[in-house]
């Protein structure tokens, strides 16, 4: 047992999967000398060279549509978008191509991919640089999302993800690359796909959270615990498959539910985790079921003062709680 | 820069010469054989007669729907007669009905497509017909967005690079797919990497309703192959021969390490776009009388009578064979049950196997 940053836990897994399988190739921009603009990467291609550590043009599309051809043809490719703000001309490939290739094909193809890409805000980078874009693909049949928010999970999601026979969104916020800590076991445990954790055990509120929020909400908790509010904490970890049942199980507990999310409020991904709720769980509700989200504008503006409003904070959720837990 | 269709086919003589072959003949001048041109010939015969049928079933009410390969066929037997079956891979487009006959798919496996049948081996009567595939054939489920499948090929090629299988990949399309953004993307990452890849364009001068000349600002797709750096030809696709030569020959660069190559066969579209698209309000009845004296059935028919390959009594069998086979696909396709909804949420993810 090591503790390890969360981006030491992503480059080991990616180092130890590429030992374990041959079949495993990493592209992507800078991934190679340089080991990618974060570091995710680095040390893979001295250790894997050109034939599995491919420094790509700057072409998302063809990344990932290449990406889709390798694992039709016996690869498994972790492909990594820079930042998730780039991710969008490989639209098209993703959802056109990689979701729908098992179900249009009647199971005759199926396309086992990671594609890695670094979101969230809080650290200047604007509006193409901070953009969390997991709704987009929440929203698609045919994949899976997945953002954990620990090291150890980290590891054994990633681990996971690379091991599934569906293309898998592995979504890392760049704020906790380095800041976020955590112990780490050496051995080869994987966490599955599709469950979440309940982190923080309380009776009151049910606080929904994913990626960087779901540390903020651990910090919400402990601000009100103080004052005798008691919070269960729900890191989903997969966003899809959702483990509805966990989810569900916490709110009829506790009968209130604030859902945290760092994207746009409207439409973002925890409208269809409140939509569940409200459609599951109607009868143990005592309260309306709330969000925290980031604002409604096209992205995060880039002083840090605009920053700060734009960001979800420990404070907003904190302010969240007490009035959902008041009401 | 563009080679010629004539270079082409010299430098294909050239080498059926150098290879020994008997001297002078038809098959010899490509490396081939007589029985292989027969056979070539039953496959574009096949593909012409199967897609008459699929506009006659759509006509009678049977099929709501046909994408047409008509015109195509000699260019896509020609080429796919160069890569080798079950092992290299094919990334088709919607027109592939003859690409796809050729490297394995049978006659019921495309009409059941066309009435997606629970046992459409494509989708099992998910798609749209014209979007064929076959792992069993290395063929790449064909979708709709036009241009992506390049890439899928690309990274097939990546695949047959990194792991040594020695394995060809081509994927083919229109000139007004040949447009998109993937191409470039594709085209250069394959040409950096030398990937056993090879592109084909199938142009029949229409995308949809628009002519090449608001399409593509220059006259053959192929002159794009040098901004790559890598090799483009231009040939007759009614040219069977010629389209295999020039296939052979991209085939034996990509698996001898030299990269890329593109192909751009001149083809001619025969009916409307769709079943669903009328071509006559674009297209003047002039032109389209023009068109069909450009039908690569008659042409290679008449070449291969005129070198003695096909006898009329070899031809009077294929027509017989084509006939019942097209007839017993039809019937089988017209048997077969429609997919049962409770099986729709089927196949979205992998299932878990016992």
């Amino acid at each position: 047992m090591a503790a390890r940053t969360f981006i030491e836990a992503i480059r080991e897994t990616l180092a130890d999967e590429m030992r374990r399988d041959e079949s495993i190739i990493v592209l992507g921009e800078d991934v190679g000398k340089k080991g990618g603009v974060f570091l995710a990467t680095d040390g893979l291609w001295a250790e894997f060279g050109d034939d599995r550590v491919i420094d790509t043009p700057l072409t998302e599309s063809m990344i990932v549509g290449a990406s889709i051809g390798a694992a039709v043809n016996g690869l498994r490719p972790i492909a990594e978008i820079q930042f998730a703000d780039f991710i969008f001309p490989a639209f098209n490939q993703i959802v056109s191509e990689a979701a729908r290739m098992r179900y249009r094909s009647n199971n005759g193809y199926g396309v086992p991919m990671v594609i890695r890409a670094p979101y969230g805000g809080g650290v200047h980078g604007a509006l193409y640089h901070s953009q969390s874009v997991e709704a987009f693909f929440t929203h698609v049949p045919g994949l899976k999302v997945v953002i954990p928010s620990t090291p150890y999970d980290a590891r054994g999601l990633l681990r996971s993800s690379i091991r599934d026979e569906d293309p898998v969104l592995f979504f890392e916020h760049k704020k906790m690359y380095r800041s976020v800590r955590g112990e780490v076991p050496d051995t080869d445990y994987t966490v599955p796909l599709g469950k979440a954790a309940v982190t923080h055990p309380g009776s009151q509120v049910t606080v929904i959270a994913y990626g960087l929020m779901a540390h903020y909400a651990l910090e919400a908790a402990d601000r009100v615990a103080d004052d005798g509010i008691s919070v269960e904490v729900v890191d989903l970890r997969t966003l899809r498959p959702l483990d509805t049942e966990t989810v569900l199980e916490s709110v009829r507990k506790t009968g209130k539910c604030l859902i945290v999310y760092e994207d746009n409020r409207f439409g973002g991904y925890g409208a269809e985790v409140a939509a569940i709720v409200a459609e599951e769980a109607f009868d143990y509700l005592d309260g309306p079921v709330t969000r925290i989200t980031g604002p409604d504008v096209p992205g995060v503006p880039y002083n840090h003062v605009l920053e700060d409003w734009f960001m979800v904070s420990p404070e907003k959720i904190e302010a969240g709680i007490r009035t959902l837990a008041a009401y | 820069m563009a080679v010629t269709k004539d270079e082409a086919a010299k430098s294909a003589a050239a080498e059926g010469a150098a290879a020994g072959s008997a001297a002078g003949s038809l098959a010899a001048s490509v490396g081939l054989t007589d029985a292989d041109l027969v056979e070539m010939y039953r496959y574009v015969a096949l593909a012409r007669a199967l897609d008459e049928r699929m506009w006659i079933l759509n006509r009678a009410g049977r099929i709501p729907f046909v994408i047409s390969g008509q015109g195509h066929e000699g260019a896509q037997v020609g080429i796919a007669w160069a890569f080798q079956r079950g092992h290299d891979w094919i990334a088709p487009f919607y027109r592939s009905i003859a690409t796809c006959l050729t490297f394995g798919m049978s006659p019921r496996d495309i009409l059941t497509a066309q009435y997606a049948t629970a046992n459409d081996p494509s989708s099992g009567g998910r798609q749209m017909p014209g979007h064929y595939g076959s792992h069993e054939h290395n063929l790449v489920s064909v979708s709709s967005p036009v241009a992506t499948q390049l890439l899928h090929a690309v990274g097939i090629a990546l695949a047959a690079k990194v792991r040594k299988t020695g394995q060809v990949a081509m994927t083919s399309m229109g000139e007004g797919s040949s447009n998109q953004g993937d191409v470039h993307e594709g085209l250069n990452f394959a040409a950096i990497h030398k990937l056993p890849f090879i592109f084909v364009v199938e142009n029949n001068g229409y995308a949809i309703s628009v002519p090449m000349a608001r399409q593509v600002s220059i006259a053959n797709v192929a002159d794009r192959a040098a901004a790559y750096g890598i090799p483009g030809f231009v040939v007759d696709g009614n040219d069977v021969l010629a389209c295999y030569a020039a296939a052979r020959d991209a085939v034996a660069r990509a698996r001898a390490g030299e990269g890329p190559t593109l192909i751009e066969a001149k083809v001619t579209r025969l009916t409307g776009h769709s079943s669903d698209d009328q071509q006559t309000k674009y297209r003047s009845e002039e032109e389209l009388a023009a068109e069909r004296e450009r039908d690569p059935v008659p042409a290679f028919r008449t070449q291969l009578k005129e070198a003695g390959v096909l006898t009329d009594e070899t031809e009077a069998r294929l027509v017989a064979e084509i006939t019942a086979a097209v007839d017993e696909a039809t019937d089988y396709a017209e048997a077969q049950p429609d997919p049962d909804p409770s099986t729709a949420l089927r196949h979205v993810y992998a299932e878990d196997v016992d």
